[in-house]
């Protein structure tokens, strides 16, 4: 035996003389008995062939901050990328609640050892339901594209049927998820959209909706920023047709946007990114799905819903509220699954909506509409950019028109970057009928400096 | 040394629900003011939105000031057991362990929480390494050859493996033919439930008397219809297979693939692998094995491990590493990819996490977390078998590898005191247990899991617990069916939940159908 | 106010004690006294009337005179109620198949009673499922998942329903056991009906993963998987039991809980058949029969079924058989495995190995059966 054995810092029966009275305690000569189970010609005989470690937590931290070094900020430079993950600010508080080592690091526990989780949780879906103005809100799932995923087959078991009609200016990944998760039980069609507008297509609705279908799914605002104008319409023709209205939000719009229930909408899911959680390079992403109050809707949820209670102290008490399936729908009928998600998220959204309060996300939805109107003004004034070019109002997302300028996107991005500005999201590839366009995002972090910047910026591009 | 008993109470803040602490008017931050020069640019905004689509009236939100929303959320998680403050070996199957707070500082760090997805690949290199790196080391750790770090948790990990299977077998022109799974009964309901979602048809099967799955019954079900195995080894009950290179063998044999659980991987790192139990796919919780924190459930993250065969249906985008030009970077291009089961690349936050504590240990730190898992699984066993009116599931197979599925049965036939009894009196003193997934096909049944993390004298505590449960179960049994007493609630009516005029999942619910405190209305 | 039915059968368990099987009869009650049984049925009856003291203030028993109730409930302490119409001492089934119509017809929410297997038969037949019960058991032969696993558990159980803490009700067989044929060793048992008593769903709390699906849902799933796959070239003879039933409640059609039924291209062609009507339908090649195990220890045949003979069984072959069952059943035999008494020990021995059973829908799971 050469050195010393390793005592680790994180392991504190990895110290021998302990694994000795252990071991002795429980009979056995050497930890190998305990696992004589596993097979011989199982088990490595070899070290496992990975780097050598970073023992000390000091030459741990220099190691990964060497790593994350490499990486250019959304801090150090001006974003103005969106595109399904956005750029808000994270109140202190947010963060602070968060990173409570009793929320970090708590689990599975019951609603007594764990009784603030679940009220967390309970508040947190009792303010979603504000904003959406629906009372059942779920604890969240892996993130929007989930949550539409299941949202269209929580249509198809309500309904019995099983096609589904999901519009083309939904965010091109997720209809990737969407198309996956449907496989093969589940048909998706796709709904054309106005090339000039950026709205649903009315009439290639009345054209593919049928009494087949169980849901039509949209998103409000769209991938391409644009703020749907007929949705009472369309509401209209998806329950005439006994079908479901599905529709995707950016639940930080709902302070200036009217929740779609208002509308007609049947069932509302989005992503809580934006409501104070940090980019973490789309790992921060977190979806949410809410329906009305009913018995039909609620017993389709697949993840869980926490309901409060009366306990024996008139004190207040949570749980899990109980579903059964009421309906068996031919091929659709397995409830999906639910698992570990992202309910540190949800948490955080909660806290901030408690923090922004309802006038403050009145006056963050109206900042921002206000900031990116001034910023697709600005743009428009220079010679040979296009903008708006979908003739709707938006919320803070447009699209920029840039084919006169002789240069592709990725062209200009590389430019911009080089002033420390990262440019709107390449569109070329995924909606080709816009060719070299952009997708520019404008938030409430964006001072009218910043935007001046971005403006100046790409004057001299041309 | 004999363990003192604590003489625990948890947190009481009695709390009111958020709402009730709505002051009208008041606000906890204001939102930074639109420059006066744009609103004369570009007037209200809100008259840019078409009039069906304004929000009329203003949201419902409480409106507090910030030192009272944050003192309410405070006392919320005071009022929440996490594992930095408790010996949490209870809750089994979930590996509770320490999460290393300086984990917390990297990903807390602005070059991983201020970065945008779509940012130029030359501005996010630090990133990508991790993820690329992140990859080689969970290759050598399971032996399969490619990874995708999308899946979000376990069940999703489940989920896209099933999608993977599903399109090699169409790929192979026998995506209807082979239309069946097969599980078993102490697989994680997802194993089940994420299958039937591509479309499988579930067979499961259940252990024989030595506790593990019935190989016998396997060879009576594989088939030509067969597309997968997916299976956990070991199992929930803490017994390792030691037959599973017969069922690999088994499945092959008939053309179908086999898909590893590894949410029980902490006792077999640097032990034994999926490689070498012939698995052509796998998959990990990093919030369990690798250290990064639950979240309260969530964010996790499943990484999903294939052969060299089946990479090229992994969800897109890979991240490779292009040698000539020192450079990493995301790689769309499979024409045969399942497309993508999540948004975005994986859960980085969690990734890192799991990267730098595979980096603080090392092959041999990965293996001594192993054997002192093991090591305490199996001293914790002894010490719980020694309590009266306690087995252990499948008694006559001895070993366990890091975990103990346990029984109260003898002691609820002695006293009437069930398991559920015993969870609520544990509570009392400052940790908690859990049970098993349902339906429980072990009676009045519990699940230890003593992590690495844990020492000796934390696991005589946890026993000394369970003792005085056991002597207060055969000596004051009525006393002790009206636990929880030190808790921060007393006895919940779980009546209202599953009664759809009564449930509140939300607090405006909640007004509409009650007055005052649960007075119907 | 609480308003419960009380019924004890004062001579359940008499036999027991002396080594004898039951108490049916004259002659074999005879007997038991003179060998010195003593009932057992006041000392179990108080001991479950126990845990309702915490709401005895606002709970009445409605229950008969004398040994049949009125004696423990007055040393309980309850306020009683007697009905008119029994005896007060000698009573015999007839005294406990009236009361129990009466009691049930005076609105109780609930109706206790302590006896054996004898006295969940004479339960039935008066009241069938219209009432909600529980069994204290007190007789010799248990049978029947009718009774509570012990007279406090009855009494806990009784309160939680009072109590609205549980609401959930499920349907329990009710087997009758060839008295005679038992005496002599040999076990003969027949479906002969079923009851509704309320029961706690345990693990009632979701911890990971929220809650799991009730019996009834399972029910259903199973049967859209059997409709599913129903061809309408064969002939599909639907064993008795909850189970199978929930098939033909799906289909719409009528159907007998305790009998053997077909259908044929999803409509009815014969309810509660006889061996012989079952052998003259049977086209072998196109038939399928449909089971579930009956009775509690897991028999697929021969407890209950019996006119599925071996005679039925071999004309319809061993693959053509379906066995359905829900998970908890399933996980109610604890490990054992499926058992086979059809009386023809050769065809046992065919049965014997493994099979799929239909536990949900799109849902095998693998199991054994033994003779």
């Amino acid at each position: 035996m050469n050195s010393k054995k390793i005592v680790y810092p994180y392991i504190p029966n990895s110290e021998p003389q302990v694994q000795k009275e252990m071991l002795q305690e429980i009979g056995a000569n050497s930890i190998n008995e305990l696992f004589s189970d596993i097979p011989e010609k199982l088990l490595l005989h070899k070290k496992m062939n990975l780097p050598k470690p970073f023992l000390s937590e000091y030459e741990l931290k220099r190691h990964i901050e060497s790593i994350l070094s490499k990486n250019s900020t959304c801090k150090e430079n001006i974003s103005f990328l969106g595109a399904g993950c956005w750029q808000h600010y994270v109140p202190a508080v947010v963060d602070e609640v968060i990173h409570r080592s009793e929320f970090l690091t708590a689990y599975a526990g019951e609603p007594y050892e764990d009784h603030g989780r679940f009220q967390a949780g309970f508040e947190y879906a009792s303010m979603m339901g504000d904003m959406l103005e629906m009372d059942v809100v779920s604890i969240p799932t892996y993130d929007w594209s989930q949550a539409a995923s299941t949202s269209l087959r929580m249509s198809c078991r309500i309904t019995g049927r099983d096609e589904v009609i999901v519009s083309k200016t939904i965010n091109p990944n997720r209809l990737l998820v969407i198309k996956n998760y449907c496989n093969p039980n589940v048909n998706v069609a796709m709904l054309d959209f106005d090339p000039k507008t950026g709205l649903a297509d009315i009439n290639d609705l009345e054209k593919k909706i049928s009494n087949k279908t169980a849901g039509v799914y949209i998103e409000n605002p769209s991938y391409l920023g644009s703020i749907e104008s007929n949705g009472a319409k369309l509401s209209e023709i998806i329950h005439k047709a006994g079908a479901l209205f599905l529709v995707g939000v950016d639940p930080s719009s709902l302070g200036v946007l009217t929740p779609p229930i208002n509308y007609g909408a049947d069932i509302v899911c989005g992503d809580l990114q934006p409501l104070g959680i940090h980019m973490n390079y789309g790992g921060g992403v977190a979806g949410f799905i809410a329906t009305r109050d009913e018995k039909e809707f609620v017993s389709e949820y697949p993840s869980r819903l926490f309901g409060i209670a009366p306990t024996e102290n008139s004190e207040w008490g949570f749980g899990d509220v109980m579903w059964e399936r009421t309906s068996f729908a031919n091929r659709e009928s397995s409830k999906e699954f639910v698992g570990t998600a992202a309910a540190l998220w949800g948490i955080a959204a909660g806290v901030y909506l408690a923090v922004m309060g309802p006038e403050g996300m009145q006056e963050l939805g109206k900042g921002i509409i206000q900031r990116s109107l001034y910023a697709q003004k600005e743009i428009g004034k220079i010679k040979g950019v296009k903008v708006p070019v979908l003739q709707s109002a938006n919320y803070c997302e447009f699209v920029v028109d840039f084919n006169n300028s002789g240069k592709t996107i990725k062209e200009i991005n590389k430019t911009l970057l080089k002033k420390g500005i990262f440019g709107g999201k390449d569109l070329s590839k995924d909606f080709p009928q816009f060719c070299q366009s952009a997708l520019y995002c404008v938030t409430e972090i964006h001072s009218k400096e910043d935007i001046d910047r971005l403006v100046f910026a790409l004057k001299e591009v041309f | 040394m004999k363990t003192k008993l604590r003489n625990y109470h948890a947190v009481c803040w009695d709390e009111p629900i958020i709402y009730e602490l709505d002051r009208n008017g008041e606000r906890a931050i204001l939102v930074p003011e639109v420059d006066k020069k744009i609103t004369e640019s570009v007037g209200d905004g809100i008259s840019s939105i078409p009039k069906s689509m304004r929000r009329k009236n203003v949201s419902q939100l409480p409106a507090l000031s910030q030192p009272q929303v944050l003192r309410h959320f405070l006392h919320l998680s005071q009022e929440t057991l996490g594992v930095d403050f408790n010996i949490d070996i209870g809750q089994g199957t979930c590996t509770m362990k320490y999460s290393p707070k300086i984990h917390e500082q990297f990903a807390s760090s602005e070059k991983v929480a201020e970065m945008h997805p779509y940012q130029d690949e030359s501005t996010s290199q630090g990133l990508l390494e991790i993820m690329y790196k992140t990859e080689q080391l969970f290759k050598e750790i399971s032996g399969l050859e490619r990874f995708s770090l999308h899946p979000g948790g376990g069940s999703h990990g489940i989920y896209t493996i099933s999608s993977i299977i599903r399109a090699y077998h169409k790929s192979r022109g026998e995506e209807d033919k082979r239309n069946e799974i097969i599980t078993t009964t102490f697989s994680h309901p997802s194993a089940a439930a994420a299958p039937r979602v591509k479309g499988y048809k579930i067979i499961i099967i259940c252990p024989d008397d030595n506790g593990c799955p019935d190989i016998e019954a396997l060879k009576k079900v594989v088939s030509e219809h067969t597309a997968a195995l997916i299976i956990t080894n070991p199992e929930d009950t803490g017994i390792y297979n030691s037959k599973i290179t017969e069922f690999t063998k088994i499945v092959h044999n008939f053309g179908g693939l086999c898909g590893y659980d590894q949410a029980n991987a902490n006792g077999l790192l640097g032990i034994t692998r999926a490689k070498e139990a012939n698995f052509d796919l796998s998959f990990f919780n990093l919030h369990k094995t690798f250290s990064s924190p639950h979240g309260c459930g969530g964010p996790g993250s499943g990484i999903v491990g294939v052969t060299n065969k089946l990479a090229k249906f992994l969800p897109v985008p890979v991240v490779n590493y292009d040698k000539e030009n020192n450079k990493y970077f995301l790689d769309h291009d499979s024409s045969d990819s399942i497309g993508k089961v999540k948004d975005f690349y994986g859960v980085i936050p969690v990734i890192l996490k799991a990267y730098a504590w595979i980096m603080s240990l090392g092959a041999e730190g990965l293996r001594e977390v192993s054997n002192v898992a093991i090591l305490n699984n199996n001293y914790t066993m002894k010490k719980i078998l020694e309590l009266r009116g306690v087995s252990m599931a499948f008694p006559e197979h001895k070993h366990r590898i890091e975990q103990v599925r346990y029984s109260w049965e003898k002691l609820t036939k002695d006293t009437g005191i069930n398991t559920e009894n015993i969870q609520r009196r544990i509570f009392d003193f400052g940790t908690h247990y859990w049970t098993s997934h349902e339906p429980w096909l072990i009676p009045e049944p519990f699940t230890i899991e003593p992590s690495e993390s844990y020492s000796k004298d934390d696991i005589d505590e946890f026993i000394a617990i369970l003792g005085q449960i056991v002597k207060e179960a055969y000596e004051d049994p009525k006393k002790l069916k009206n636990a929880p007493f030190k808790s921060s609630v007393h006895h919940i009516d779980h009546d209202v939940f599953d009664d759809p005029s009564k449930w509140a999942i939300t607090w405006r619910a909640y007004k509409k159908k009650y007055n005052g405190y649960f007075q119907p209305k | 106010m609480y308003k419960i039915g009380l019924i004890v059968n004062p001579i359940a368990g008499m036999g027991g004690r002396v080594g004898l099987k039951g108490t049916d009869g004259r002659e074999i009650l005879q007997k038991a006294k003179s060998l010195g049984a003593i009932s057992l049925s006041p000392k179990r009856t108080t001991a479950a009337l126990e845990p309702l003291s915490v709401i005895g203030d606002k709970l009445k028993l409605i229950t008969c005179p004398g040994d049949m109730g009125e004696n423990e409930t007055i040393s309980c302490g309850f306020v009683s109620d007697i009905i008119n119409g029994i005896k007060s001492k000698e009573t015999t089934f007839a005294d406990t198949q009236k009361a129990a119509r009466i009691i049930r017809d005076r609105g109780v929410d609930l109706l206790l009673f302590a006896g054996g297997d004898g006295t969940a038969r004479d339960i039935y037949v008066a009241i069938g499922t219209t009432l909600p019960v529980i069994g204290i058991p007190t007789g010799v032969k248990i049978h029947s998942a009718v009774f509570a696993s012990s007279p406090s558990k009855a009494g806990e159980l009784s309160l939680l329903y009072l109590q609205k803490k549980i609401h959930k009700l499920r349907e329990v067989e009710v087997m009758d056991i060839d008295e005679q044929a038992f005496r002599n060793g040999i076990v003969k048992a027949r479906l002969f009906g079923y009851l509704k008593i309320p029961y706690e769903r345990r693990c009632i709390q979701g911890g990971k993963l929220g809650s799991s699906p009730s019996e009834e849902i399972i029910q259903k799933a199973i049967a859209e998987d059997i409709i599913e796959s129903m061809d309408n070239n064969f002939i599909y003879i639907i064993g008795p039991g909850t189970t199978t039933r929930a098939i033909m409640q799906r289909l719409g059609l009528s159907c007998t809980l305790l009998g053997v039924d077909a259908v044929y291209k999803k409509e009815v062609t014969g309810l509660d058949l006889g061996e012989s009507d079952l052998l003259k339908l049977i086209n072998k090649e196109k038939t399928k029969l449909i089971i579930t195990p009956i009775g509690g220890q897991g028999y697929i045949f021969g407890r209950g079924n019996q006119q599925l003979s071996p005679q039925v069984i071999r004309k319809v072959k061993r693959d053509n058989i379906i066995i359905i069952a829900t998970y908890n059943k399933i996980v109610s035999l604890k490990g054992y495995p499926l058992l086979v008494d059809t009386g023809d020990l050769s065809l046992d021995r065919e049965l014997n190995g493994y099979v799929q059973i239909v536990t949900n829908y799109h849902e095998r799971t693998v199991y054994r059966v033994k003779f």
